[in-house]
């Protein structure tokens, strides 16, 4: 058992760090510096930047574009990452379709889809959840029927699309058996958004940002090929990507960089005549907080160095995401404490609240979905009932 | 960076985890609790001849060098069925003399130690140290070649019945450790009971004089050290049996929910109760995090302020974990979680001694916010 990296790893961390140094476009880094908070423009920029390196895609395998780097330097990789700041990459494509295709796909699959997803020159969404089936994802709708001319014609509605409108595919649960028991009767189907009766409609979030989409279909007809896994073997992708989506959304990097933001804004919150940040009672609460997410790190370490390549994190990855997205809420929700009646400013012009508090109303709104997205967390509590404690 | 257990230490974890289960059932507690010492010196003596008293000392003292790791590994198994034999005390120390004293005083002491022959504790507690190291009103005058100690010791686990004290006093040239048999003239031992079934003693040292031999190393800054890495020792010892406890009572209280049937079910059918079942799971995992985290800390040898960081943050985590945890097992046994006759409530217990030993949760907490680590790279952000 070994917490060091070893003077191999420190040099790779090392090289990492003069990249982010070197090859972070100018733009991005002032962006970086002050709010983090980047379009859709500026990630994929982003995105070219490191495909260009390799380390677009640290946990692919190498024969598909990988970077072959170990446990360890994938994660130092996406540590050091984070903690420049650098723009999240979508994921839609990196971590959820790319695995599934990876682990499902038929050959002619892996060479269609992955190089583009890796080069950034595709981007990708969910088509998951629908106006009625949340939770109860295997209820969906949506359906995919035969055309016996080596055809799918998909027809209804997906929902929580996000950022459909920038995208160009999407991959899509479907039901492909309505008389089947509701699993047994769906499939994983990859859809081209500029698809003659695909119509994406971007709307607001309670963080006033139009990251959301619904996207609905009508006749849409979809080439059998793009079929991933079995006919009316979608559900045990859909579970496989749940495992991968729950590792992600643990967002140790992001929560760590929240908490680094907010003792800046408490260092620079005037109290009297010290600052927020000189309170021992507000110190506590940022401290409290820093802990939690160090438990966080310290059991998403455990599960990285667990996890094999191309594995499928366990159900104990659910434990990541639940604490990770309370984490993240709890850390925007204590800056906004800090900005005191700083945090009642919405979408004001530059100057009226300095520029990193500028993005934290919007995202202390827009991140109460962390604990909904990728399964809400009382899902979570029902699988890790069920798979790991044999309750039920 | 790697969590797996390397052959030795599954192996060693293994020996321990058949040792408790075999001959140290939690009925082996009830049965010591009103025993006027309160564990066994053949089991003290088994558990030196095991090697496990001995696992995170150098060879030089007859251990088998390996790391604190080691030592909480086997500490986390003795937490599951609340081994009452003293070994956080012991361990705590033995590790303040080998910080502090010469190679003489390694042996002499320590060396019996890791054979289970003999029993050590810390005397450093007061009733104004409140967990520092910097209040200690303890003192220690010269005495023609001695020392002469005088003051009042509060809370000395097993210092009822130990075989010396490493006890903590201030001289004009700082703090000092010294090494004190129980048995010296002027020592005044009240024998108290302490909510786990356990005992400790509160220390009168009524003009105690001890030999030059008996001070480690000098005064100042290196003892203070060295009494400061030896209570984060014992603070990452409590993590990992703090562990250990919440694991066993997570899972008992499972296995209850799974059994005890109620409006005709098994009341692990009902979501609420699933759901809290969940959430103790969640923390015995945070918990885990973080007792590693402080034991590789400990055992890397890392600086002051990268221990303390990683040794607080894992005491705060405790202290929300394994109360949390050990709150709800009782809650979900319902009536009989709160009888003497039910195991659960001795878990309880000693989870209560575990957050309060060598730090509570609001003396780490303000530690941690204090160091210098806490506000690095602010400006950066």
């Amino acid at each position: 058992m070994e917490l060091a990296f070893s003077p191999e790893e420190l040099a790779f961390r090392d090289e990492v760090r003069a990249f982010v140094r070197e090859g972070m476009p100018p733009a991005i880094r002032a962006k970086a510096a002050v709010d983090g908070n980047f379009d859709m423009h500026e990630i994929m920029e982003w995105h070219k930047v490191l495909y260009r390196k390799g380390w677009v895609a640290p946990h692919w395998p190498k024969e598909l574009g990988g970077p072959g780097l170990d446990t360890a330097r994938r994660f130092i990789l996406v540590e050091e990452l984070e903690l420049a700041g650098a723009p999240h990459l979508s994921p839609f494509g990196l971590s959820m379709v790319g695995p599934l295709i990876i682990q499902f796909g038929t050959d002619a699959q892996k060479q269609r889809y992955l190089p583009k997803i890796l080069a950034g020159e595709e981007v990708w969404c969910q088509g998951y959840s629908e106006p009625n089936s949340g939770s109860d994802l295997a209820s969906l709708r949506c359906r995919a029927e035969d055309d016996g001319k080596g055809s799918f014609v998909v027809n209804g509605q997906k929902t929580w699309t996000t950022y459909a409108q920038y995208d160009d595919w999407i991959f899509c649960l479907v039901r492909t058996d309505a008389s089947a028991k509701k699993q047994a009767g769906i499939s994983f189907l990859l859809i081209d958004l500029k698809t003659p009766g695909v119509t994406v409609k971007p709307f607001l979030t309670t963080g006033g940002t139009p990251a959301f989409c619904e996207t609905f279909f009508d006749n849409v007809v979809v080439p059998r090929e793009n079929l991933v896994g079995p006919l009316n073997g979608g559900w045990t992708l859909a579970k496989a990507l749940l495992g991968h989506e729950r590792t992600m959304i643990a967002a140790v990097g992001q929560s760590a960089r929240a908490i680094r933001r907010v003792k800046r804004i408490a260092s620079e919150t005037r109290l009297g005549a010290g600052t927020v940040l000189d309170d021992p009672g507000f110190r506590a609460k940022i401290a409290r907080l820093e802990i939690k997410l160090r438990s966080l790190q310290m059991a998403n370490y455990r599960a990285i160095a667990g996890a094999q390549l191309g594995k499928a994190p366990g159900p104990e990855s659910s434990i990541l995401k639940l604490r990770g997205s309370e984490i993240l809420q709890q850390a925007f929700e204590l800056a906004m404490e800090v900005m005191g009646e700083n945090s009642l400013t919405w979408f004001n012009e530059a100057g009226v609240v300095p520029p990193f508090e500028q993005w934290v109303p919007s995202a202390f709104n827009y991140l109460r979905a962390t604990t909904i997205y990728g399964g809400s967390n009382e899902i979570q509590k029902n699988i890790i009932a069920k798979m790991i404690l044999g309750l039920g | 960076m790697n969590f797996d257990l390397s052959d030795d230490q599954r192996m060693l974890v293994e020996t321990v985890a058949s040792f408790v289960k075999k001959q140290s059932p939690v009925t082996r507690l009830r049965g010591l609790r009103e025993d006027a010492v309160g564990w066994q010196p053949a089991v003290w003596q088994q558990l030196g001849e095991l090697g496990l008293l001995g696992v995170m000392f150098p060879e030089s003292v007859g251990g088998m060098g390996g790391s604190f790791v080691d030592a909480a590994l086997i500490i986390e198994q003795l937490g599951t069925t609340l081994v009452p034999e003293p070994v956080i005390p012991a361990l705590v120390a033995g590790s303040a003399i080998m910080a502090a004293g010469s190679a003489e005083q390694q042996r002499r002491w320590v060396a019996p130690l890791v054979e289970g022959k003999s029993v050590l504790t810390l005397a450093h507690s007061e009733a104004a140290t409140r967990f520092a190291t910097d209040a200690v009103a303890t003192r220690a005058t010269r005495a023609g070649a001695g020392w002469r100690l005088d003051g009042d010791k509060r809370w000395v686990l097993a210092g009822h019945a130990a075989d010396a004290v490493v006890v903590s006093a201030q001289t004009d040239a700082g703090l000092a450790l010294f090494v004190v048999p129980r048995d010296s003239k002027g020592v005044e031992v009240q024998a108290v009971k302490t909510m786990d079934g356990a005992h400790a003693a509160m220390l009168g040292l009524r003009g105690v004089e001890v030999g030059a031999d008996k001070m480690l190393g000098e005064p100042g800054a290196a003892a203070q050290a060295a009494l400061e890495q030896a209570l984060d020792v014992g603070a990452a010892a409590t993590c990992a049996e703090g562990y250990g406890i919440m694991r066993t009572a997570l899972w008992m209280t499972v296995e209850y929910l799974r059994t005890r049937e109620q409006f005709g079910v098994k009341i692990g059918t009902f979501q609420a109760l699933q759901h809290r079942a969940v959430d103790m799971f969640v923390e015995c995992e945070l918990g885990k995090s973080m007792m590693l985290l402080a034991a590789l800390t400990v055992s890397e040898g890392a600086a002051a302020p990268a221990r303390q960081s990683a040794v607080s943050a894992a005491k705060v985590q405790l202290a929300q974990s394994g109360r949390y945890v050990t709150q709800q097992a009782i809650q979900l046994h319902g009536g009989i979680g709160v009888t003497d006759e039910h195991d659960i409530g001795l878990y309880f217990k000693r989870m209560h001694v575990l957050c309060t030993l060598f730090g509570d949760e609001e003396f780490h907490l303000t530690r941690f916010a204090r160091l210098p680590g806490f506000t690095e790279g602010v400006s950066a952000s």
